[in-house]
């Protein structure tokens, strides 16, 4: 067991993963990730795929919430801007899916920037105000905007296809969604080392402060709602591939809060805890309802307040993590692991 | 012109019913600088309750309504007792975020005990047509009028002259010099959302009266939105006056331009006043650089 950090030179102690430990810990995530499809059941391979989406879409939004502490109410309007982005490229342009995906988020990163032109003078409370007016706008704008999007039916896309081969059966699209939430943590990760990074989160601990020290405060607040959104906007077009059915209910208010829960249950300003998150926010309902679908058999009547019991466990869980651990799962992962670290002389 | 007329009465009643809600948006600001998310969902509570009470149970309205108005209150308290006081001097997405965990829960109980089939309210407000020249009007929107302005007079009155009341604008100006000069902000908290419990009831029982009882009543929620910014939202008369503006305007643009445009226009106009006058029409401005 180590006991302390000593780095010796300045390359050891900039690196990305920095003790053995943790370079032990990310190679066995790494080899279960890659085992996972080969021995898991398809239920759980349709999970693991929301799962590794949820993560890129929460990874997005704790840019601009955890790093940048800019409030947004309009997760699910930009994954909306996203999927429907991605839809109509493919479906209506005939434009091939792997190109329609980054479009799509460069789209959202766009769209997501217009509406993020609000924080330049507001922020807190009257800034989560703004993203809910543009969640609202968005989600009218797709309802009501039938010829592009479809309204309120559901738009329908073709498979994604690579040499005739259809790309979103659940093992086949595992590697493209897990490969693209490696990536964009990977990019997340590197990004908060970087100079505009650094500029993000002197933004969130104290904008005045941050003005003072150089840094071009309405710059920055826009380059974070735009990198957000690039995420968000990738997560849904992804989403959309996936699915190949998008219908607008996927994105409303609900989405933006579900996904707001994530990142506060997760950890704010962390990207395991946007994994955890997710993952957490993705496995609780289908764990409510195999459990209920468990207890139907004794009790007949929990089929029919089923949603409404887990709507209820989602909102105590956001307030139980609120008042007991704000700063989420990834907070109680570092202090597993600080245990561990100090092991068995923790004094 | 009848049509003008007609819009115009229905949009100044819409616009006092949402006034009503805003109302309990503002007192929560006002005391506690937080932000109700949960208020539409205290609404459908307090509907749900008082439909319980009078057509499960059979008891009298006013015995119901009674009934109804303690076990908001109650609720109110608990919810400030429970929810908001561990998270004083928290950051504000936390408290954004725990009332929106609240409005969840609130409603997973709504919807757990009646189930989300929509209901017909029991009527013991008339809901009789009435005829202003040429322009029709139910006699329970005249009635939510009537409550809206007798609760903002009573409001204001509270605000300026009871004891309670001064200590609410004294903690909402300064808590730590409020604290000091020997005000419990705690009671006064508690205070607030009993108050704030009570209004939304009360725009609860007159909603369900007009649209029924069903898990729509909660829309109205974020559809005051609009209202408590444009009208700023720690101010009673912006409240009212901004209801007023977003239910006018609401009924223009569904009156004369249709396709579903008036959901989305009270959104368009609080961007716009959130880029031009972010403390709305009323609102104490707090000069603060971005």
């Amino acid at each position: 067991m180590e006991c302390g950090v000593y780095f010796t030179t300045y390359k050891d102690d900039m690196a990305l993963r920095r003790k053995p430990l943790e370079k032990l810990r990310l190679a066995l995530f790494a080899a279960l990730v890659v085992i996972f499809p080969f021995i898991a059941s398809p239920y759980w391979l349709n999970l693991a795929n929301q799962i590794a989406l949820a993560t890129i879409g929460a990874i997005g939004l704790n840019i601009l919430v955890g790093y940048t502490g800019q409030i947004s109410l309009g997760q699910g309007a930009f994954m909306a801007v996203g999927a429907y982005g991605a839809g109509v490229l493919t479906a209506r342009l005939g434009i091939p899916f792997w190109l329609s995906i980054p479009i799509a988020a460069l789209i959202t990163a766009a769209v997501g920037v217009l509406f993020g032109l609000p924080s330049l003078r507001l922020k807190g409370l009257y800034l989560a105000i703004a993203t809910l007016a543009a969640q609202e706008i968005v989600e009218w704008t797709v309802v009501h905007w039938t010829s592009l999007t479809g309204g309120v039916e559901a738009m329908v896309i073709p498979a994604p296809r690579i040499l005739n081969m259809r790309l979103n059966t659940d093992f086949r699209f595992y590697w493209i969604a897990v490969g693209m939430a490696a990536l964009t943590a990977l990019f997340t990760a590197n990004l908060f080392r970087s100079r505009v990074g650094r500029a993000f989160v002197a933004i969130r601990d104290q904008d005045i402060a941050a003005e003072v020290i150089g840094v071009n405060v309405y710059l920055y607040k826009l380059l974070a709602f735009g990198t957000s959104s690039f995420f968000v906007g990738l997560s849904g077009a992804l989403l959309a591939h996936y699915r190949t059915i998008i219908s607008w209910e996927r994105f409303t208010l609900e989405t933006s809060i579900v996904y707001l829960a994530m990142i506060i249950i997760g950890g704010l300003g962390s990207i395991q805890g946007s994994f955890f998150g997710a993952a957490f926010m993705t496995l609780l309902p289908a764990f409510i309802n195999t459990a209920g679908r468990a207890l139907q058999s004794t009790f007949p009547a929990i089929a029919t307040v089923l949603p409404a019991v887990q709507q209820s466990i989602f909102g105590a869980i956001i307030i139980f993590f609120l008042i007991v651990e704000p700063e989420g799962l990834a907070k109680l992962w570092r202090d597993i692991k600080n245990y561990f670290y100090v092991w068995p002389f923790s004094y | 012109m009848e049509k003008f007329i007609q819009l115009t009465v229905s949009g100044l009643t819409n616009g006092m019913v949402y006034a009503l809600v805003a109302l309990g948006f503002v007192i929560i600001y006002k005391a506690s600088d937080v932000i109700n998310f949960a208020q539409g969902e205290l609404l459908l509570f307090g509907a749900y309750l008082a439909f319980a009470f009078i057509a499960q149970f059979g008891l009298p309205w006013t015995l119901g309504v009674l009934l109804t108005l303690v076990v908001a209150v109650g609720i109110g308290v608990l919810v400030e007792r429970l929810i908001l006081r561990p998270l004083i001097g928290e950051p504000i997405i936390s408290m954004i975020m725990a009332t929106i965990g609240l409005s969840s829960v609130l409603r997973g109980i709504v919807n757990a005990i009646w189930t989300p089939v929509p209901r017909a309210f029991p009527e013991f407000i008339p809901r009789t047509d009435l005829y202003l020249g040429p322009a029709v009007v139910g006699a329970d929107r005249l009635i939510a009028i009537g409550i809206a302005i007798v609760l903002l007079v009573l409001f204001t009155l509270f605000f300026r002259y009871t004891r309670e009341g001064i200590a609410m604008r004294a903690i909402a100006d300064d808590q730590q010099a409020a604290l000091s000069m020997g005000i419990s902000v705690k009671r006064v908290f508690a205070v607030a959302w009993g108050i704030a419990a009570i209004t939304a009831a009360v725009a609860g029982i007159i909603l369900a009266n007009i649209v029924g009882v069903s898990g729509n009543i909660s829309l109205i929620g974020l559809r005051v939105f609009p209202v408590v910014i444009l009208g700023g939202l720690d101010s009673i008369p912006g409240a009212i006056i901004g209801g007023a503006f977003i239910g006018l305007l609401e009924a223009y643009t569904g009156g004369y331009i249709g396709q579903g445009l008036e959901l989305v226009v009270p959104f368009i106009v609080l961007m716009i006043v959130l880029m031009v006058k972010p403390y709305g029409l009323f609102g104490k401005e707090i000069i603060e650089r971005v």
